[in-house]
């Protein structure tokens, strides 16, 4: 019986890159969305929410639902779940909107 | 093949889940230019999600029970000369001129660079599937908590589990299919969930017996969970989540026939993942923003009126698959096809193998019969409402509580989730109501079946578009013109 | 099902709200009847701008001033309930023509009682950070507020002790022999009143064709797009000078002229295109197109932002742009309050002030005679 998802498909996939959550360093294998890369690593969680700060990550899985909006390279409101992962990538905990930098 | 701007496609088919795959490669072999289009990167849609290349699986099939089926459209795609827009999601289609449909897509919304896509065809088919219904809980919006086919796509795309000890729970036959997939992947299940009761197909007894194979989907899966020691409650739900940061625990309580949960019946289970959804709605929006007929599904959504041919109430614009009701993948492939043939008899007069369309007809019937069944079971009961506290989010987005749902209909005069949304911003967010609709509809009618039935959500745009883009001027990025190859966004495998 | 009062308002939506909620300050029992849910119709499609600032110098001028007097009282014990801001609006112009246009208006305007202070280019910035750098100069009106129309209509529903019965639509006026209103039929039975107040915005027609009379109301289609949610990136309500040019033209083509403001729930808004097409809600991507390409000229910074949304309302208009508030010269007992275009949220209570003084017998705020339902019907107001 298989104990992984990639031992039941006999993924043999190419070489595993690093990408980072908030400055720490995780594995991600090629052909991974981000959110399936934070998953594989145990990250459930990487946005706040606007109203009470609370934590959200994947949810619908398929693009829906947008509560998997991530900060990527800078650039905010990133569906991790579509998105693919790619060497070097830096999530970073999206707080609220994830633009705070245009108040005024 | 059109190679110029001006040139319109035959037909524009959006979506390359089962439907759009059959209705592209029958109505392309049938002579008509075609171009398929998919927000996603990869053909196969919901149910024939895998892996991206590059995670190398040599065995997807292991994820599949009907893998061969997936291979053959696929190798018929790529035998045909249909062009293939993938990684393009659709925000809207429009009626130009000269009998002439517009649909007007971005490309590289996930990490390309973005960019305004727009093409021209005779008669257009909407095969854009459908996504989850969920009732909120206690304790729904924890991580951890995902929907059920959400962990499912997951896994299938990307190889990846939201815990090791998950339970699934919700209401309807795919429940099955993903609690024997998570399990076979190597997670445990400590139980599957399921509201109804699964005895209440036996009033539609006809409409089972007509569909051997769903039964024998049903007992495979069936089989393999008892196989993986994953113990069903029927007549149950997950009516609250625990945990603070993330989901530790849940409780599953007994229902009684209106869906209450019946007190002192709640059972905590201990897991790091929660897997729930309660059966699948239609998407319909683009057809819906061009004025096409819906009707209420036995079970209370709402999917697209179509005739016998898979035409929708807009003539031109054709129909298949779980937008027409939410049916499953063969269902969806019948109808692809029924439609390819009829939009290529209307264009061009084509009529090949009456006798095989008259099978697919009667497959079809069947299939929707037994579809109509099965949403008759699982529709949901109005005492769910009584899972919720105050202060349980309904509206994921904007965070809005069931108290305030309640107080915009008892005190402030909304009937309908359309007012909830204007006075409390419940489906006025990110996701436009798709994760909360149902169960403000239902909070609005106070809980019961009576009340203002809802009508299908208006979405104008399908997909957020980047308000640049959208200004950006009419008459550049025809499809027809793209400069690289055939097909756009990574050729699939 | 019989029911009586002694004014039934037909029509929940703001301008029907207004009108109850003054009628039963004034000591009037009033029953208001709706079609649909509170808010259904134009109301909830509306922007929620109360604007001094695109009027031209005349009535209409009047009955926005005394409206945003009757906001800002409205809003003091539920300021946060109906969103309202006083957040005032800037009018820019990208060229010295433009600004010689605004000068001149403005000019008129202050006569009237409006606020206008202009602003040289170079200060722009400093009331909106992210305006386009290249524009030409602007006034500033302090007057200038907003409210959410939704959460306004059913908040000042809320406050009026009318009686409210919803989701059923009337059909028909009841007279007496003498020609007198006694009442109106709906779908489920009737309701009886010695006045009814015509409030059904774009609908104003149809239900002055049931009582036997008529009124030429009729729909003009405008598009609002919605963003992402965002922090404050716009301050005021900012918009350019051909929106006043926009506003008052009697074209039937598609116009667009960028209106753009934040919320405070965080999307910005951007309206509103304005064109006369009955009441199709077919998307027009020409319509969009141009509103996101005027406001990103507005604010560069919002090219990168996404509309999440987008959709359609038709603002109930009169050939002469004017709103119909008083008595129907036809049938006694009678009264209209609708055809108020693209203000109706902005003018409400003036409306509704105007109209409770009118069935109380106390005095007017205003002079009515500008805005007398007579002026369609050829007769004289009574
Ligand atoms: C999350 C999820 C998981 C599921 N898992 C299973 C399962 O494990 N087993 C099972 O039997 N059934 C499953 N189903 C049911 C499955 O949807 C159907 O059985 C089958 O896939 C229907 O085929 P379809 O062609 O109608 O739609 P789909 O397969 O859903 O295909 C629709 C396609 O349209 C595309 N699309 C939608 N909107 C747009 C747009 N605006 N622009 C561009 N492209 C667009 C989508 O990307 C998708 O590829 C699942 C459904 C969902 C929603
Ligand atoms: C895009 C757009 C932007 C706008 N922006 C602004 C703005 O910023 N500021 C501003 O001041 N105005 C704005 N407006 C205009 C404003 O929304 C309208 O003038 C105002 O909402 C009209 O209100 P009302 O109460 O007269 O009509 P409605 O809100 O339409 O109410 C009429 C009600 O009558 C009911 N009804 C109709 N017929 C019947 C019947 N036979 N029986 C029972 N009920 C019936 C309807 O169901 C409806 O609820 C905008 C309009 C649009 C379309
Ligand atoms: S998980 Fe729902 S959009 Fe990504």
């Amino acid at each position: 019986m298989a104990r992984t998802p990639s031992e039941l498909v006999r993924a043999e996939p190419g070489p595993p890159f690093e990408i980072t959550v908030d400055g720490r360093a995780i594995t991600a294998l090629p052909g991974q969305s981000i959110a399936a890369a934070l998953w594989c690593a145990g990250v459930l969680a990487w946005r706040s929410t606007r109203g009470g700060g609370r934590p959200r990550g994947a949810f619908c899985g398929i693009g829906q639902c947008y509560d998997c909006l991530a900060t990527v390279n800078g650039e905010p409101n990133r569906r991790a779940c579509l998105v693919p992962a790619r060497p070097g990538d830096a999530i970073t905990t999206q707080e609220g909107h994830g633009r705070a930098g245009l108040g005024v | 093949m059109p190679d110029s701007a001006s040139e319109p496609y035959d037909l524009a088919v959006i979506g390359a889940g089962c439907a759009g795959l059959a209705g592209a490669v029958t109505a392309s072999e049938l002579g008509l230019r075609v171009c398929l289009l998919d927000g996603s990167g990869q053909v196969g849609g919901q149910f024939f999600r895998h892996p991206a290349p590059a995670l190398g699986a040599l065995r997807p099939q292991a994820l599949h029970h009907d893998w061969p089926a997936f291979a053959a459209l696929r190798q018929r795609l790529e035998a045909s000369d249909t062009r293939r827009l993938l990684g393009h999601q659709v925000w809207t289609v429009t009626r130009g001129s000269g009998e002439l449909w517009t649909v007007h897509a971005l490309s590289g919304v996930d990490g390309g660079a973005e960019r305004p896509v727009r093409v021209h065809a005779r008669a257009v088919l909407l095969a854009t599937g459908a996504y989850e219904r969920q009732l909120p809980f206690p304790g729904w919006t924890l991580p951890g908590v995902v929907a059920a086919g959400g962990a499912q796509a997951m896994l299938k795309s990307g190889l990846a589990l939201p815990g090791k000890r998950i339970v699934v729970a919700g209401s309807g036959p795919l429940l099955l299919a993903v609690a024997s997939s998570l399990a076979a992947a190597g997670a445990q299940v400590p139980a599957i969930v399921e509201a109804s009761g699964y005895l209440r197909y036996v009033t539609h007894a006809r409409a089972l017996v007509a569909n051997p194979r769903k039964v024998l989907q049903g007992a495979v899966h069936g089989a393999s969970l008892l196989r993986h020691r994953v113990r069903p409650h029927s007549r149950s739900a997950v009516t609250a989540a625990h945990g603070t940061d993330r989901v530790e625990a849940v409780t599953v309580s007994r229902l009684d026939q209106d869906w209450r949960p019946v007190p002192g019946t709640g059972r905590r289970i201990s897991c790091d993942a929660l897997a729930v959804g309660h059966g699948l709605v239609p998407q319909i929006e683009l057809a819906t923003g061009l004025g096409c007929a819906t009707r209420r599904t036995p079970d209370g959504t709402h999917a697209l009126v179509l005739d016998g041919r898979q035409e929708t109430s807009v003539p031109g614009v054709w129909a298949a698959g779980e937008t027409g009701g939410v049916g499953g993948w063969e269902l969806a492939r019948v109808e692809g096809e029924l439609a390819g043939r009829a939009v290529a008899f209307r264009l061009r007069g084509v009529l090949v193998d009456p006798a095989r369309v008259r099978e697919l007809r009667r497959r079809r019937d069947r299939m929707r019969a037994f579809a109509d069944a099965m949403a008759v079971a699982h529709a949901p009961r109005p005492g769910w409402t009584h899972w919720l506290d105050d202060d349980t989010d309904v509206c994921r987005c904007e965070e809005v509580t069931a108290r305030r749902v309640r107080e915009a209909a008892a005190e402030l005069g909304a009937r309908d989730a359309r007012t909830v949304k204007l006075l409390t911003r419940a489906g006025m967010g990110w996701c436009q109501g798709r994760m909360c609709a149902a169960a403000v509809a239902c909070l609005a009618a106070g809980g019961g079946d009576e009340g203002v039935p809802p009508s299908p959500e208006r979405r104008p745009l399908a997909v957020p578009v980047p308000l640049g883009l959208l200004g950006s001027p009419a008459g550049a990025d025809e499809a027809g013109a793209d400069e690289a190859g055939i097909n756009e966004a990574g050729a699939d495998e | 099902m019989g029911d009586s009062s002694d004014v039934i308002v037909v029509g929940a939506g703001v301008v029907g709200a207004a009108c109850a909620y003054y009628a039963t300050r004034s000591g009037l029992s009033v029953t208001v009847i709706d079609r649909g849910p509170v808010a259904g119709g134009t109301t909830g499609a509306g922007e929620g701008n109360l604007l001094v600032s695109d009027k031209e110098p005349g009535p209409e001028l009047e009955l926005a001033l005394l409206s945003t007097r009757l906001w800002r009282e409205l809003a003091e014990p539920l300021p946060l309930q109906i969103e309202y801001e006083a957040k005032g609006g800037l009018v820019v112009a990208s060229d010295p023509a433009g600004m010689d246009t605004l000068r001149e208006l403005a000019r008129g305007q202050e006569k009237a009682g409006v606020l206008a202070e202009e602003i040289p280019a170079d200060r722009l910035a400093e009331l909106e950070p992210h305006l386009a750098p290249d524009l030409a100069g602007g006034f500033h009106y302090p007057q200038d507020a907003q409210v959410q129309p939704a959460l306004a209509a059913a908040h000042l529903l809320r406050a009026s002790d009318a009686r409210i019965r919803l989701g059923e639509e009337v059909t028909g006026i009841l007279t007496a022999t003498t020609g007198e209103v006694t009442g109106v039929r709906t779908a489920t039975g009737t309701v009886h009143a010695p006045h009814v107040v015509n409030a059904t915005g774009t609908w104003g027609g149809e239900l002055a064709q049931r009582a036997g009379t008529e009124l030429p109301v009729l729909p003009r289609r405008g598009f609002v797009l919605v963003t992402e949610p965002l922090p404050r990136v716009v301050r005021h309500k900012v918009y350019a000078a051909d929106y006043v040019r926009d506003v008052a033209s009697d074209s039937a083509a598609l116009q667009t002229s960028p209106v753009v403001e934040g919320t405070p729930a965080g999307p910005v808004l951007i309206g509103a295109s304005r064109e006369r097409v009955g009441f199709d809600r077919t998307l027009s991507v020409e319509a969009l197109r141009r509103l996101a390409a005027q406001a990103t000229a507005l604010f560069p910074v919002l090219a990168g932002v996404r509309a999440v949304r987008a959709y359609a309302g038709f603002r109930p208009y009169l050939p002469d742009h004017l709103p119909a508030i008083g008595r129907d010269p036809r049938v006694p007992g009678l009264l209209h309050a609708c055809g108020h275009e693209g203000a109706g949220i902005g003018l409400a209570p003036a409306t509704g002030a105007l109209i409770a003084g009118m069935l109380s017998g106390g005095p007017l705020p205003l002079d009515p005679a500008p805005f007398s339902p007579a002026r369609f019907v050829g007769g004289a107001a009574p």
